[in-house]
């Protein structure tokens, strides 16, 4: 638990609850078949009687988005309900033309999960899953002046509601719970993961309490932030909403129930306007969707679907493959990287500390390049990358096998990264192997020896941290291809026996 | 079953009615006997029936995902009372 504000006599500690929408990765909406890769695209071309809500149109379930909630519900743990019925939920707002979302309300499809995540300490905390329930996205307004415009484009995608229990205590928790249900989600191939899009969007419920409020399980009020598009705003917007809140009741102040927004620019919560007045939502059973029936069976041949997830990938690079636990971590936080990683220690090999050395190359070395090639920064590019995982393994075996030097190595990788080719076509067409002749290294050194009588003399005359000065030379002689070890031995051969 | 006045202006609201008391008055009559027809219902035993908000038996009536047509443009926006570059436009949500 993190304490965030000190007043005279009260501390206050932060409980966050959080919503999360995932929209499903179908090819069509929720209840119709319209498709749902509205993005770019103008408004209002993606709809029928069915999102439009006209009259007598009848909504029809999509199986995959079903299937994709009950595998995320297996994912995280939840028990899966044997029967779960959609709801009318009823308000009047534009973005919703039939006057009601249709939404799993009573019995969700998914209940009572939980996810582990790890905290900074190395310790692990379980975060409980109160429910996972799927219901329809609603269109978008964009207020101008007297008006507002509404695009149904995104009127009835399937949306995946996750709602947590208040078992979060600090806006790293969130930070680490987000990123970890993201990482699940795009595993499962059910969730772009893409917030800046909207397509996956979270709001916490923000409160602050006492530790003997806490011991009474008297808990503070709720502010619901919205509209968070990064991991990052989710964090500043618990920290800061958390320092407010105590600073409000430790001025002696009441916190209001009050939908924030956040301002990314001033990194602070902002008062939403309300929708409204009634939110009386007046739910009852859609009598047009009968109800889902999941047997057993079919949970299980939908368990069957579920790839190896995150946690355990990175349970098998510690414990398999002798990662270090952050390395662990970061190439298995993305399925595409840890596909690319266990591509490339397939090739590779994994005794004698390979995988780890893989694991250094593609964290330090490809990562930079993919970050300086300045496409959006994201690490999914890798499974488009002109250098295959195999191509990587035959580089790092370059190196092991002493052909070329590390510093040769990513030169000869910034090549591949631009051309695709192996590297032992650049490594040859370049003459870029590594010299070990002594012959060649006794010759570079004789020249530099006679090019530099002082230091040389200095160096014989004791002053021995000259012996870099000189490594320098030699590597430059040869053009860096010198093999450092077989040099450095060489070279001290010839200093020593003046 | 008589309905309060108070009820019928809540449900008016919450289907955007504006109604005059004098409606309020007429529609409070009006619904109050249609309920009371509706309840003519509860006089039957039900007692060894579960309660189903659904009148067929029908339970996964599902669809695959595969696409269908969309409305273009023109004919999406083609009834509503106010369009806009393609938008449906409605006064303005925030009021202050």
């Amino acid at each position: 638990m993190t304490a965030i504000a000190e007043q005279p006599q009260t501390t206050y500690s932060v409980l966050v609850g959080m919503e999360v929408h995932a929209q499903l990765l179908t090819n069509t909406k929720m209840f119709c078949r319209c498709s749902t890769d509205y993005q770019g695209d103008p408004p209002n071309t993606h709809t029928c009687p069915v999102c439009l809500g006209l009259p007598g149109a009848l909504p029809v379930m999509n199986r995959a988005a079903i299937e994709a909630t009950i595998r995320t519900g297996i994912a995280l743990n939840c028990e899966i309900s044997e029967t779960a019925v959609f709801a009318r939920k009823n308000y009047n707002y534009p973005d919703l033309p039939k006057g009601y979302q249709i939404s799993q309300y009573e019995l969700p499809q998914c209940r009572n999960g939980w996810l582990d995540i790890e905290l900074t300490d190395g310790s692990t905390k379980r975060i409980r899953i109160h429910r996972a329930h799927l219901e329809e996205d609603t269109g978008k307004n964009t207020h101008s002046g007297n008006y507002t415009l509404v695009d149904l484009n995104r009127a009835g995608m399937p949306l995946l509601e996750i709602v947590t229990e208040a078992d979060i205590e600090s806006p790293e928790e969130a930070y680490a719970f987000l990123t970890k249900l993201r990482a699940i989600l795009r595993y499962l191939g059910v969730n772009s993961g893409d917030m800046e899009k909207g397509a996956l969007r979270c709001e916490p419920n923000i409160s602050v309490w006492t530790a003997e409020q806490k011991a009474r399980s008297e808990y503070g009020t709720k502010v619901e932030v919205k509209n968070l598009n990064s991991l990052r705003a989710v964090r500043g917007a618990i920290a800061y909403e958390a320092e407010r809140q105590a600073e409000v009741l430790g001025d002696g102040g009441v916190i209001q129930q009050v939908n924030m927004g956040w301002d990314e620019v001033n990194q602070r919560t902002v008062l939403q306007r309300s929708k409204e007045s009634s939110e009386d939502y007046r739910y009852f059973p859609e009598p047009d969707l009968p109800p889902v029936v999941v047997s057993p069976e079919w949970v299980e041949k939908l368990a069957a679907t579920l790839p190896e997830l995150p946690d355990s990938k990175r349970q098998r690079y510690e414990n398999s493959w002798g990662l270090r636990p952050i390395d662990a971590e970061t190439l298995s936080g993305e399925q595409l990287v840890a596909d690319y990683f266990e591509a490339a220690v397939v090739t590779y090999g994994t005794d004698d500390g390979k995988p780890q050395r893989m694991a250094n190359w593609i964290s330090g070395e490809l990562f930079r390049l993919i970050y300086a090639d300045g496409e959006g920064q994201d690490l999914r590019q890798i499974s488009e990358l002109k250098i295959g995982p195999e191509q990587l393994a035959g580089l790092v075996a370059l190196v092991d096998e002493k052909v070329i030097n590390a510093n040769t190595a990513k030169k000869v990788l910034e090549k591949m990264y631009i051309s695709g080719e192996d590297a032992q076509k650049i490594v040859e067409r370049e003459g870029l192997a590594m010299v070990s002749d002594t012959g060649v290294i006794d010759e570079a050194v004789a020249a530099i020896f006679a090019a530099n009588p002082d230091e040389l003399g200095r160096y014989r005359g004791g002053e021995v941290r000259l012996f870099g000065f000189f490594m320098g030379q030699v590597m430059r002689a040869t053009k860096g291809k010198a093999d450092p070890g077989a040099a450095k031995e060489r070279l001290q051969e010839l200093l020593d026996n003046a | 079953m008589k309905l309060s006045i108070e009820e019928v202006r809540h449900v008016a609201e919450l289907a955007k009615l504006e109604l005059s008391d004098d409606e309020i008055n007429h529609y409070a009559l009006q619904l109050s006997a249609i309920l009371d027809y509706a309840e003519q219902i509860q006089g039957v035993d039900t007692s060894s029936v579960p309660p189903t908000p659904y009148v067929l038996p029908l339970s996964n009536v599902m669809r695959d995902d595969e696409l269908g047509e969309c409305l273009p443009n023109e004919a999406a926006v083609a009834n509503a009372a106010d369009a806009k570059n393609g938008y449906f436009r409605v006064r303005a949500i925030f009021e202050e």
